[in-house]
């Protein structure tokens, strides 16, 4: 049987999702010899319109975006959205609260026409995704876990709980005693708490726990004052955008 | 330079090269080369990449997430950009973050400049030098390069990992300072990590004298920043070839933008139609800076400032790596010496009103952010000059100063030189990748 062949392709993003597979430096050669990478928007030169399994970088934001990102479910039997760009629209979609016409207008001034603009949004607006990496910049590990579950056919195990509870496992001091905030109480874990292991806030970038009044850490929240409510009104930069994974 | 150079081949009267990614469906970067009874009718390097808008993003943002936002632009410069951000907002405050702060910070920035030129020195040019078509074919030609890539690349990205809390996007660095410092273990650790990486450059040198860099001279302004005791990277005057030197929040004052049609980012210009910003220009107007040791593997490579060959450009961010690692070392031992102590991780500041300016060097070249906020310490206005918009019009130029001198070569070699030439630039990894599938239609 032959290796399965991937493509990882860019769209509108910063390209920082590719770079933490290029920054897989150790698995980077295993990853190479387990599948047969076709095409790497940011690392190779070789591409390929034939592929199997697609890892799918950014929102779709221009009407050439359309167009490419239909043509590759065409081809692909597997999409799997990689960072908070095409899992949510992440922080992309900030252009769409400030109002698509008035950006073009801000940035381009009177030459706003030339410039091929749409609303923001996820991949999974337009294809079935079959697969979520989430995170801006996602968790390198994550990605090689979903793909080492495609190639033996098992489901990827991804958390639906709260990143507070890798936080309390790591050990750190709680943000909100250091008179931060933090929206790791309904933030979905997976990360390994990147940003309390920082002394730093959860911005949620991995999006929302499934049910957040239901699974978050309420107790928590209570103890300083906050509720669900509270929290998810903060919740904004990177999931500004309205789509399947955030409502 | 390719395989089939010595076949005598016939040039029709007109030849169009469209260098241009996948099949129309990946959309990068493209250029556009018709050349007509030997002289080139149309040339045009278009930057089709979608436009982001993060001027409009920043508007009513918080003065803590700028720096969280526009690192985003960029996944490969995200300290440049989360630095130019803090230093913008530090500059409207009016914030002075201490020597010691200012020492870690420079740290960490050294190292995402390392780990981009890595990427861009052997994953992208050394391929093109070593004949192979990238970096997929060079694990079996030259696993030894690959290797050594990507022990440098884990070193600077550790680098970033234990100073910024993750490789891509830092966490810890914001404005007043870190939120978390490093441990003294870990400061020694990571001088252990630097020390370790000299055998590899000295191997990396071994392999770079043996590379024939294409002969190409076209002298143009050439812009960085600029400092009178350091090697500048994460501060400095806007320094310029031509003879002006201004303090960055007056960069409006020489450096000036357009809308192009065919593009997406902007052009720019100073004294002249185009300048070059990035790893040349940072050597040819702070070559005197470089540590003793750069110095000397900058010679053994032949390069010498003012250097006017834009091939050059890969090897003169070999030479910065080398100067990172020595400077690196000595920073680590100033901190060392001053103490690390969580109490020093951040200054007192307040909230107020202003516009500030902050220019850094990111590892493709001048980065400006500029902002102004109101008393609510809130964005209301943000302008950003990124260094790839800086490079498009000098780029075009020059190409039309290339490719007269090559134009009786067969196409293949036409394409190849410009190809390498677009790579010598780093225009950006996504866009110096793409420039790959040709087309070429005989009229
Ligand atoms: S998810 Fe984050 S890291 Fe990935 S492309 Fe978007 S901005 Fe970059
Ligand atoms: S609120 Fe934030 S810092 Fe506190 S435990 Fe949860 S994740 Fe950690
Ligand atoms: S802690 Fe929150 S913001 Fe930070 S990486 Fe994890 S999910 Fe993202």
């Amino acid at each position: 049987m032959g290796k399965p062949k991937v493509g990882i392709f860019g769209f509108t993003g910063c390209g920082g999702c590719q770079l933490e597979i290029l920054n897989l430096e150790d698995q980077l050669l295993d990853l190479v010899s387990a599948v047969d990478i076709v095409h790497f928007t940011e690392a190779i030169t070789e591409h390929s319109d034939d592929y199997e399994i697609a890892l799918i970088e950014g929102s779709i934001t221009t009407e050439h975006d359309v167009e490419r990102i239909e043509k590759i479910g065409s081809i692909a039997n597997v999409i799997v959205a990689v960072g908070a760009c095409a899992v949510s629209g992440g922080l992309n979609c900030l252009k769409n609260l400030y109002g698509t016409q008035k950006a073009a207008e801000l940035v381009y001034g009177d030459k706003k026409d030339w410039i091929d603009t749409i609303e923001v949004k996820p991949v999974d607006a337009y294809l079935k995704v079959d697969h979520y990496s989430r995170g801006c910049p996602p968790n390198r590990f994550e990605i090689v876990d979903i793909v080492r579950s495609l190639l033996l056919g098992r489901q990827p195990e991804i958390p639906n709980y709260p990143v507070c509870v890798e936080c309390k496992r790591n050990g750190n001091t709680c943000v909100y005693e250091l008179g931060m905030t933090c929206l790791g109480p309904i933030s979905r874990a997976g990360c390994d708490s990147r940003c309390p292991n920082s002394a730093s806030g959860c911005e949620a970038c991995r999006g929302v726990i499934e049910n957040p009044n239901v699974n978050a850490q309420k107790d928590l929240l209570a103890e300083h004052g906050l509720t669900v409510k509270d929290i998810m009104s903060q919740f904004n930069l990177y999931n500004a955008c309205k789509g399947k994974n955030i409502e | 330079m390719t395989d089939n150079s010595k076949e005598v081949s016939v040039m029709p009267d007109s030849i169009n090269i469209e260098v241009a990614p996948v099949s129309r469906v990946e959309g990068h970067g493209d250029l556009v080369l018709n050349i007509k009874d030997k002289k080139i009718e149309k040339l045009i390097f278009r930057i089709p990449e979608s436009p982001r808008f993060f001027e409009a993003m920043l508007v009513g943002r918080n003065w803590d997430e700028p720096s969280h936002i526009t690192s985003r632009i960029c996944g490969i410069c995200s300290v440049a950009h989360t630095y130019a951000s803090v230093k913008a907002t530090e500059a409207a405050m009016g914030i002075q973050p201490s020597d010691f702060i200012l020492k870690l910070r420079r740290l960490i920035f050294h190292h995402e400049m390392v780990q981009s030129n890595v990427l861009h020195v052997y994953f992208l040019a050394a391929p093109d030098f070593l004949g192979v078509g990238s970096v997929i074919p060079l694990v079996k030609t030259h696993p030894e390069v690959v290797n050594i890539a990507l022990r440098l690349k884990k070193m600077a990205n550790d680098m970033v990992r234990i100073i910024g809390g993750r490789a891509v996007h830092p966490i810890r660095t914001v404005v007043g300072g870190f939120t978390k410092l490093p441990t003294e273990e870990e400061m020694y650790k990571m001088k252990d990590m630097l020390k370790a990486a000299y055998k590899d450059l000295e191997t990396s040198l071994a392999v770079l004298k043996t590379l024939d860099i294409p002969d190409f001279e076209r002298e143009t302004e050439y812009i960085s920043l600029a400092q009178p005791d350091e090697y500048a990277l994460y501060d400095g005057t806007i320094k310029s070839t031509d003879g002006w030197e201004i303090d960055s929040q007056d960069y409006l004052d020489k450096i000036k933008e357009k809308v192009v049609k065919h593009s997406t980012g902007k052009h720019c210009w100073a004294n002249r139609d185009a300048y070059m910003v990035g790893a040349l220009s940072r050597f040819n107007n702070n070559y005197e800076k470089l540590s003793d040791n750069a110095k000397s593997y900058a010679k053994e490579l032949g390069l010498q400032a003012p250097c006017y060959n834009t091939f050059m450009n890969n090897i003169a961010q070999f030479v910065e790596i080398v100067h990172s690692v020595d400077d690196s070392i000595r920073l680590i031992d100033e901190l060392l010496e001053d103490g690390m102590d969580e109490n020093k991780r951040m200054v007192d500041f307040k909230i107020q009103p202003g516009r500030g300016v902050g220019a850094v060097e990111a590892p493709r070249g001048l980065l400006i952010h500029d902002y102004t906020y109101n008393s609510e310490g809130k964005v209301d206005k943000a302008n950003l000059i990124i260094p790839t918009n800086m490079n498009y019009g000098n780029v075009e130029r020059d190409m039309q100063a290339l490719v007269p001198d090559i134009i009786d070569k067969p196409e293949d070699e036409i394409r190849l030189a410009c190809e390498m030439m677009i790579r010598a630039y780093d225009p950006c990894i996504s866009c110096s990748t793409h420039f790959l599938n040709v087309k070429l239609i005989n009229k």
